[in-house]
């Protein structure tokens, strides 16, 4: 479960200031997905970031499971399987290579690691380019083994930033599936998206953020009928007030 | 296992696979420097040599108006040739090292018992012209001085009341020390190895992890930020000793093939010259990795570390041109600053003196604390949000 209780964050000084998310509350259930929506720029990143702990919100709380990110970040990441908005993998590794990196990281056993590897190869349908050098895999590859990597300890939460970006429909369907699949397995799956049709597609609750604000946190029904509007993407232009940034 | 190890032999993993970096650490880095020193030694060697042997080849011109100069020039192995029309423009365009003029009046000054003048036409800022001009020069004075002799005593005179005082030259110069002079500029080449061999990993752990888009994935690990560093500083430091390593066994072995005996030097590079080398350059490896892993995370992006750590490799050469420029009695506090340390040990033990086990020590410890308050502050940069973001 991840609690963000009234989280600000801002970047540059004096008369520069930009607040980047200015406010944001919300709460990601376990064995549910939660969507975070909004267009480009409206926060989403920054919000997640300070989620798993990689910037420190100016003010605010984020919970994890209970465990507050100020006081045991490290507790806290623990807790999380993180996809972040970059993704890089190391080229001169192959794909089992790096998948293991992160799982030594995490402190996993030599035989929970190899179950815990085999079983996303699987599950992700990996296990051809799972000894080869990740120079040169398609970005459909590239996230298959970035999420093994961050999904290798067995996180009860998963935070993905944008998982679909760049990838066919054939790597988004899959992708879909496999964001439905750690729902059923009770997980807490938070994931980004700007994309309307996706998130209304899987998730049970929508989050949507626009100009570093929560300007509607309700189930895709709810959404709909909070603000009248019986298409999906009709409801988020209204919510945001602008068209502008809006993609797919 | 303990993270730093994992992000430790993950990195040497990775960098091993990396031809290029293992060109750089293990030949380029090791090998350059040295074989490029000895090469320059050699023709500097053979060049002197070959010059000191050869007869010198002298344009005169006016030679007919000293005979008996000629002929003793003649006796001294020098080449009298023919002047070029205009003796100064030679020289400046350096067609003619140096070029002798005789005046016709030198014959009447001479029969006069007066100074007979002769020019000597050079440019002293050429670096070549300078052995044949020293050369000349002394072979006309002790001309002179054979002559003034007889003169003196042809009027019943000793020649010895022109020299009150004598001068005996008694030069303390070990063929060791003659050597050490010329050898000023080897610390550096060993500091430079470790340079380039650490150079590749600071760059890529830090700079090119982040414009590769991992590090943000990296740091979202349970694993506090300075115990990825510490693996990442230990990779580079390894790297960084390796380079070393091979650079001065490199040294010790390519050394021995020298010219050096032949102008009478002799090195010393037997094993405790290896090991005190070693000892001493071992903690300064990991200080120049903790300055470049600091330099290279300040940057935004791979090119631009590299341009940082290019310049900040003329660093260490600042203790190497003020010891050789200003060559000051070697004192106890120049074993306590990193890299003046290191320079002084191997000048010293190159020449054969002897370097103190207490003063080893000393330069250790104080390059380790040195080394250790670099990591410190590099961890400290390393906690800032800024590192992290790719974007």
């Amino acid at each position: 479960m991840i609690e963000v209780k009234n989280l600000h964050k801002a970047f540059g000084k004096g008369a520069k200031r930009v607040a980047a998310v200015d406010g944001v509350s919300f709460l990601a259930r376990d064995g549910e997905i939660t969507g975070l929506l909004g267009p480009n720029g409206a926060g989403k990143t920054t919000t997640l970031r300070c989620l798993y702990t990689l910037m420190q919100p100016d003010s605010g709380q984020v919970l994890v499971d209970g465990i507050d990110a100020a006081v045991d970040p490290v507790a806290v990441r623990r807790r999380l399987g993180v996809l972040p908005d970059a993704r890089g993998l190391y080229k001169r590794l192959t794909a089992r290579e790096n998948i293991d990196y992160f799982a030594r990281l995490h402190g996993i056993e030599s035989q929970t690691m190899h179950q815990r590897r085999e079983a996303l190869a699987d599950a992700l349908e990996m296990r051809d380019i799972l000894d080869r050098r990740t120079e040169g895999f398609s970005q459909g590859q590239r996230v298959k083994t970035a999420i093994a990597r961050a999904l290798v300890h067995d996180p009860k939460n998963v935070i993905l930033d944008e998982p679909t970006n760049g990838l066919d429909v054939m790597s988004t369907r899959a992708m879909r599936a496999f964001l439905k699949s750690m729902k059923a397995e009770g997980r807490c799956v938070l994931f980004s998206s700007h994309i309307m049709q996706e998130v209304a597609a899987l998730c049970d609750r929508i989050v949507v953020i626009a100009r570093g604000r929560v300007v509607a946190d309700e189930s895709p029904d709810a959404l709909r009928a909070q603000t009248g509007e019986a298409n999906l993407e009709d409801a988020f232009v209204k919510l945001i007030g602008t068209d502008e940034g809006l993609a797919a | 296992m303990n993270s730093s190890l994992v992000v430790f032999l993950k990195e040497v993993r990775e960098n091993i696979r990396d031809r290029r970096t293992v060109i750089n650490t293990l030949l380029v880095g090791p090998l350059m420097a040295p074989l490029i020193f000895v090469l320059l030694i050699n023709t500097l060697v053979t060049r002197e040599l070959s010059k000191a042997e050869k007869p010198l080849s002298l344009p005169v011109a006016g030679a007919q108006y000293a005979p008996n100069l000629i002929a003793a020039l003649k006796q001294s192995n020098v080449e009298i040739k023919e002047a070029p029309a205009d003796p100064e423009a030679a020289v400046r365009n350096q067609d003619a090292d140096v070029v002798l003029r005789i005046g016709a009046d030198f014959a009447k000054a001479w029969d006069k018992g007066e100074p007979a003048q002769v020019e000597m036409i050079y440019d002293a800022s050429q670096q070549d012209a300078r052995g044949p001009t020293e050369r000349l020069k002394k072979l006309i004075e002790a001309y002179a001085q054979r002559t003034g002799a007889l003169r003196l005593l042809a009027r019943g005179l000793s020649p010895s009341i022109l020299k009150p005082v004598a001068i005996a030259e008694r030069d303390q110069s070990t063929p060791q020390s003659r050597a050490g002079l010329m050898f000023a500029m080897l610390p550096y080449f060993f500091i430079l190895g470790g340079f380039i061999g650490g150079m590749a990993l600071a760059i890529d752990t830090t700079a090119g992890e982040r414009e590769r888009q991992s590090l943000e994935p990296l740091l979202a690990n349970p694993v506090p930020r300075w115990k990825i560093l510490g693996g990442k500083l230990m990779a580079t430091t390894a790297f960084a000793i390796t380079t070393v390593l091979l650079s001065i066994l490199a040294f010790a072995v390519v050394g021995q093939f020298m010219p050096t005996a032949k102008i009478g030097m002799t090195l010393t590079l037997g094993a405790r010259f290896v090991a005190a080398t070693l000892f001493v350059m071992l903690p300064l490896a990991a200080l120049l990795a903790a300055l470049q892993t600091l330099v290279a995370a300040f940057a935004k992006s791979y090119r631009e570390a590299q341009t940082y750590l290019s310049l900040l490799m003329f660093v260490p050469i600042i203790p190497t041109l003020l010891l050789s420029v200003m060559p000051i009695k070697t004192q106890l506090w120049m074993y306590a600053v990193p890299l003046m340390g290191q320079q002084v040990t191997i000048i010293r033990l190159m020449r054969g003196d002897a370097v103190p086990d207490s003063a080893l020590a000393i330069s250790f410890v104080c390059t380790a604390i040195a080394a250790f308050i670099a990591c410190a502050i590099t961890a400290r940069i390393y906690r800032s949000e800024r590192l992290a973001i790719s974007a």
